[in-house]
């Protein structure tokens, strides 16, 4: 490799790490949080057999499972302006990814919690404690538990998906990548580039998810 | 104290109880021994509203309730007078023993948390667990966890304790350990109603025996009549075929 390419890619690192931070991580955690709350409520309204709301949560999840993240971008921000609602690319981007987590994730949290032996519910109404009881302090720590190497697995996913939202306009690390390479014609070197920078984030988060094993394993 | 009539459940078309009457008196110990199918757990069950009853009624402390129409709240309410020993312990796999035994008595009784713990150490002393108190269940061998659920059952100091096949998940150089508590318990004069294969305990810690058959009772009475000079035919079988299956260990 030339002296010349090498010092583009030694320039452009920052200006792609710099959106990578402002823009892609926080992306992902913005959208990661929404969607595993949405996942938690998908997830229960499920195991707890609420009617009407069991069959919203089957349909909303068979809806987002069923088309692509790509073309659910598209819908939001391109096509809702049609019927009078427009939102930034960003609030966009969080609104797609977030119910796209929950959707995977809840069936992730569902199979979880279907996971935790039913004797120790039993057990629980046995001892005097009521559903809402049983579930906040029995089942759902000991399902999260269960759930966190495969949510750990979505969070991974998503920080990479989160390079879609280029094509909605959102200024992320991969649509800067697109830039340097438009304007310099480097394009192995910058996509080259800015995979490792991916790589780089995802190595953390699988450190973390180690580290948080670990800690998790007292029971 | 404690009253059952006329109890019936089926599972799908399978007829589990047909009709079975049950009365457990204030301090008494009733075993309830019978082949397995015979539906001594599902009695037990059903007492407990694990399973609802199709029909039947209950007499718990003077108070007559209906098995086919109780409201979640008589449920709960009967529940935190009784307590429940399962066959696979069922202790809650993410707290501590002492966790375990406290969780009834702060989560569902608002006890203060310094007491609990206080009560719970008492518990587990009780079952000779105490040294194990921070101690999850999968670091304890199943004798230690099934002490630790009836540490978990004694604490809340219900009125009458269910055991369900207690030590029949054991290995067997374990049962003796678990059967020594239960004996403790029983010479404190608390009220038991225990399911069990274990027919030497039910012999002699027992002052009430129940056999149970294909979903209805055969006969009780005391120990020393069900096992000494059984009047049912079908009874003398049981006990016929138990005791050849125990005469090699007892040896």
């Amino acid at each position: 490799m030339d002296e010349r390419v090498w010092q583009l890619m030694q320039d452009s690192f920052w200006q792609l790490l710099l959106p990578g931070l402002r823009i892609t991580i926080p992306l992902t955690l913005i959208s990661f949080s929404l969607g595993l709350i949405i996942a938690l409520l998908t997830a229960m309204v499920q195991v707890a057999n609420i009617r009407g709301l069991k069959q919203i949560a089957r349909f909303y999840v068979w809806v987002i499972r069923g088309t692509p993240l790509i073309v659910q971008l598209f819908v939001v921000f391109f096509g809702l302006p049609d019927l009078g609602i427009v939102l930034d690319a960003f609030p966009s981007a969080v609104i797609v990814f977030a119910f796209n987590t929950g959707a995977y994730a809840s069936e992730t949290i569902r199979a979880a919690i279907e996971a935790v032996p039913s004797g120790q519910i039993e057990a629980g109404y046995c001892v005097g404690m009521n559903y809402v009881q049983i579930m906040a302090r029995i089942v759902l720590p000991q399902a999260m538990r269960t759930a966190f190497p495969p949510l750990s697995n979505s969070l991974i996913g998503l920080v990479k998906d989160t390079s879609l939202a280029a094509n909605i306009t959102v200024m992320e690390m991969f649509m800067s990548a697109q830039r340097i390479a438009a304007r310099t014609y480097e394009t192995f070197a910058l996509y080259c580039e800015v995979a490792v920078i991916y790589l780089l984030f995802c190595t953390v988060l699988t450190k973390l998810q180690t580290y948080c094993e670990k800690r998790m394993k007292n029971y | 104290m404690l009253e059952v009539k006329g109890i019936e459940k089926s599972f799908d078309d399978l007829k589990v109880l047909r009709g079975v009457n049950l009365k457990v008196g204030r301090g008494d110990v009733v075993t309830v021994i019978g082949p397995s199918g015979s539906g001594k757990t599902t009695l037990l069950r059903c007492i407990n509203f694990l399973e609802r009853a199709e029909a039947g009624e209950m007499i718990f402390d003077d108070v007559r309730y209906r098995l086919d129409a109780m409201t979640r709240k008589e449920i709960a309410a009967l529940r935190k007078k009784t307590a429940f020993v399962f066959q696979n312990y069922n202790l809650f796999r993410n707290k501590t023993a002492l966790q375990n035994v406290t969780e009834g008595l702060v989560v569902a009784r608002k006890v203060p948390k310094s007491e609990a713990r206080e009560a719970g150490l008492r518990a587990l002393q009780k079952v000779g667990m105490a040294d194990r108190a921070d101690a999850y269940p999968h670091q304890l061998s199943g004798g230690q966890q099934q002490r630790v659920a009836i540490a978990r059952a004694i604490v809340t100091e219900p009125e009458v304790i269910f055991f369900d096949e207690p030590t029949s998940a054991l290995d067997p150089e374990l049962v003796g350990e678990v059967l020594g508590v239960m004996r403790n318990l029983a010479s404190e004069g608390r009220t038991m109603l225990i399911v069990t294969h274990e027919m030497q305990f039910a012999r002699n810690v027992a002052n009430h025996v129940v056999f149970m058959d294909d979903g209805a009772v055969v006969e009780e009475g005391p120990p020393e009549e069900i096992f000494g000079a059984p009047r049912e035919e079908r009874t003398r079988k049981f006990l016929q075929s138990i005791m050849n299956r125990e005469a090699p260990a007892a040896l």
